[in-house]
C-alpha cells in the first residue's frame, strides 16, 4: 500500500513504530499533491518548504525524545477560511486576494500542538458562499470521481483534497451543509459539530449564530482523531462552550443498547429526491435495523418545507454585517480610482466582491432594512424557533435523525450557478442542523450508476458527535464504501482539464 | 412583496456596493425570485412564538480585565492598503469646506 493510501490512523501507527517519518510522510502527499491538482485543482496554496520545515521539527521532536502530538506527522489541508499566520488567506476572494493574517486561528493553534502538517490552503465557494465551490474567485475545483462535476461545497477543496488522497485530513466549515454536502458528493466523512464545540476565533465570519468548524477524512476514525484535536472551549470565543472534549477516538464502540433511529417522513417524499439517494439511502438504514436498531416514524414538517427559506434570511443578514468590514481602510482590496471615503467603500466592494457575494450582501442587507425587518428578518427566526421545537419532539423518541445528505449526487461544473435558487435547494438536508445547532454526520452509503458518491447523513442532539461516531463506525465495519477510490484522473478520457492561471496573490 | 429598479439602488447604497446598471437590473430580477421564494414563510402562523436568534442558550461571558499583549505596531498595519507612518491612510472622512 502507498504512503498516501492509509489513513491519518494508520499513519499515526506507522509514525509511532518508527517506519515511516514525518518528512516521508509529507513528501509522500507533496509528490500526489503535484500528481493531482493540474486536474482536481483543490488547493488555492501548498507551501513545500514549509511544510517540510514542520515535518522535519516533528522528526526532529520525537529523535530527542520528547512527546509528540496525536498528529505528528499527519498532513491536513485547511479551508482557506482559516486564518494560518504569515500564509495568504483568501476566502477565494479578490478582496483578500493578497491578505496575510498576523495571527493564527484557535484550531490552528491546536494542530501545530498536535505536530500536524499544515500541507496547504484549499478551495472554496467565495467567503464560503456556495455549494459548488464555483463562487471561488480564482478556479473551480474538480470532482475526483468525474472531473466534470464539482465538489459541492463550499468546503470542496478539502472534499476533493481527501478523496483524491492529496491529505488525509482537511478541515472545512459548515454554514448550511458546506462540510457534509462536499462530503457526500466526494465519497468521503464529513462532521459538523454542535455549535460551540470548536472555537470559530480566527475564522474568517459569514453567518455567526450558524458558522462551525470541522473534521471532514476518509474514515469515522479518522474524523473522530481530528475532532479530538480542534474541539474545546477558547476564551477567545465567547460561543464556545465550556464542556469536557471526550476521548472521541477510544469511544468508537457502540454501547449495547439498541439505537433509535427517527426517519423524517418529509424528508423522504421531497419532489427532488433523486431514486438512487432514495435507494442507497434506505439500504444503508436496513444494514442498522439488521444490527439491531429501530426506525422510529418522525415528522419535521417546517424543517422539510421553510429551512432553506429561513437559512436566506437568516444568514444573508448576519453576512451583510459581517461582510461590512471590506472596507478597503485597514486590509483587503481599495480601489485604484480617487474618490470621497463612501465612494472608495463602494467602489472598493464593487470591485473585488463577486456575483454571489453581492447577491447575498444585498439580501441581507434588505431583510434587515427599515421598513422590512419584521417581515423578513424576525418572521424568519420565529420560524427558526418553530423548527428547533420540531427537532427536540423528534429527539424525544430517538437518538439519531437519518436520511440523505443532499437530494442529488454531485452535478456537473457549470449546471446550475446561474439558477441561486435551484443551488440553494441543493442544501435542504443540511441546512436545519445549522438553525437548530445540532451536530450532523455525512457518511458514504453508495454510488450511483454513474459513479458518484452518495451520502447518508446521521443527525443527533447538541453535543451526541459521540453517538454519531459511534453509529457511523459501526455503518463502516459492515460495508466497504469508504474504502473505493476515485479513478486516477490521468487516465480518464474525454476530459479536456481547463488549467487556468493560479492567482496573482498566490505566485 | 417585490423590488422596484428604485429601491435596488437603495439597498445597494446601504449596503456600500457600487453596482453598475446591469448588474442592478440582473440584482433586481434575481432577489425578486429569492423574495418570491421566500415570501412563503409569511403563510405560516408564528402568533406568540419568540424569534431564536442563536441556537444555544447563552449567558453574558465575562472573563477577568488582564492586560494581555498586542499585535505589534508594523503587524496590524501589514496589510493596510495605505499607510502613513503609524497610521492607517484613509480618504477624507469630511469633505473640507475649502
Amino acid at each position: 500500500m502507498t504512503v498516501y493510501d492509509l489513513t491519518a490512523m494508520q499513519l499515526r501507527q506507522a509514525h509511532a513504530a518508527g517506519e515511516l517519518s514525518a518528512v516521508a510522510i509529507t513528501e509522500a502527499f507533496l509528490e500526489r499533491i503535484r500528481q493531482q491538482e493540474p486536474i482536481i485543482q483543490a488547493f488555492l496554496h501548498v507551501d513545500e518548504t514549509e511544510a517540510i520545515r514542520q515535518a522535519e521539527a516533528v522528526d526532529a521532536k520525537r529523535r530527542s525524545g520528547q512527546p509528540v502530538g496525536l498528529l505528528a506527522g499527519i498532513p491536513v489541508g485547511i479551508k482557506d477560511l482559516l486564518c494560518v499566520r504569515g500564509t495568504p488567506t483568501t476566502c477565494a476572494s479578490r478582496m483578500l486576494a493578497s491578505y496575510h493574517p498576523p495571527y493564527d486561528a484557535t484550531v490552528i493553534q491546536r494542530l501545530r500542538a498536535a505536530d500536524a502538517i499544515l500541507i496547504g490552503k484549499t478551495n472554496l465557494d467565495e467567503f464560503a458562499m456556495g455549494s459548488s465551490t464555483e463562487t471561488s474567485a480564482f478556479r473551480p475545483t474538480r470532482n475526483p470521481w468525474n472531473p466534470e462535476c464539482n465538489p459541492g461545497g463550499s468546503s470542496g477543496g478539502s472534499a476533493a483534497a481527501v478523496a483524491a488522497r492529496e491529505a488525509p485530513l482537511a478541515i472545512g466549515t459548515d454554514t448550511g451543509g458546506s462540510i457534509r454536502q462536499p462530503a457526500s458528493f466526494c465519497g468521503i466523512v464529513g462532521l459538523k459539530p454542535t455549535y460551540g464545540r470548536v472555537s470559530r476565533y480566527g475564522m474568517v465570519a459569514f453567518a455567526s449564530s450558524l458558522d462551525q468548524i470541522g473534521p471532514m477524512a476518509r474514515t469515522v476514525a479518522d474524523t473522530a482523531l481530528l475532532l479530538e484535536v480542534i474541539a474545546g472551549h477558547d476564551p477567545r470565543d465567547s460561543t464556545s462552550v465550556p464542556r469536557p472534549v471526550p476521548r472521541y477516538t477510544e469511544r468508537l464502540t457502540m454501547p449495547p443498547q439498541p439505537l433509535r433511529i427517527g426517519l423524517p417522513r418529509e424528508f423522504f417524499e421531497l419532489p427532488g429526491l433523486d431514486r438512487e439517494v432514495e435507494a442507497a439511502t434506505r439500504a444503508a438504514l436496513q444494514e442498522f435495523v439488521a444490527r439491531g436498531a429501530t426506525l422510529v416514524d418522525v415528522s419535521l414538517p417546517h424543517a422539510a418545507d421553510y429551512a432553506v427559506a429561513v437559512y436566506y434570511l437568516v444568514a444573508t443578514a448576519e453576512a451583510s454585517s459581517n461582510l461590512a468590514r471590506y472596507d478597503g481602510m485597514h486590509y483587503g482590496h481599495r480601489t485604484a480610482i480617487a474618490g470621497d471615503l463612501a465612494t472608495t467603500m463602494s467602489r472598493s466592494r464593487a470591485e473585488a466582491f463577486g456575483p454571489e457575494v453581492k447577491r447575498r450582501i444585498m439580501l441581507g442587507t434588505y431583510a434587515l432594512s427599515s421598513g422590512y425587518y419584521d417581515a423578513y428578518y424576525l418572521k424568519a427566526l420565529k420560524v427558526r424557533r418553530l423548527i428547533a421545537q420540531e427537532f427536540a419532539e423528534a429527539f424525544s423518541r430517538c437518538d439519531l435523525i437519518a436520511g440523505p445528505t443532499s437530494p442529488t449526487p454531485a452535478f456537473p461544473i457549470g449546471s446550475k450557478v446561474n439558477d441561486p435558487l435551484a443551488m440553494y435547494l441543493s442544501d435542504i438536508y443540511t441546512i436545519s442542523a445549522n438553525l437548530v445547532g445540532i451536530p450532523g454526520l455525512s457518511l458514504p452509503c453508495g454510488f450511483s450508476r454513474c459513479g458518484l458518491p452518495i451520502g447518508l447523513q446521521l443527525l443527533a442532539p447538541h453535543f451526541a458527535e459521540e453517538t454519531l461516531l459511534q453509529a457511523g463506525h459501526l455503518y463502516e465495519q459492515v460495508t466497504d464504501w469508504h474504502r473505493r477510490c476515485p479513478p486516477d484522473p490521468k487516465r480518464m478520457t474525454g476530459t479536456s482539464p481547463n488549467l487556468d492561471s493560479p492567482p496573482s496573490a498566490l505566485e | 412583496m417585490s423590488l422596484s429598479p428604485d429601491e435596488v439602488r437603495k439597498v445597494a447604497r446601504l449596503a456600500r456596493l457600487d453596482l453598475s446598471e446591469s448588474e442592478l437590473a440582473g440584482m433586481a430580477e434575481q432577489l425578486n425570485r429569492i423574495l418570491g421564494f421566500v415570501d412563503q414563510l409569511q403563510a405560516i402562523d408564528t402568533t406568540g412564538i419568540e424569534p431564536l436568534a442563536h441556537p444555544m442558550p447563552l449567558d453574558n461571558v465575562f472573563r477577568d480585565d488582564e492586560p494581555n499583549d498586542s499585535l505589534p505596531v508594523d503587524a496590524a498595519l501589514h496589510n493596510a492598503p495605505a499607510r502613513a507612518g503609524a497610521y492607517f491612510a484613509v480618504p477624507a472622512v469630511f469633505e473640507s469646506e475649502g
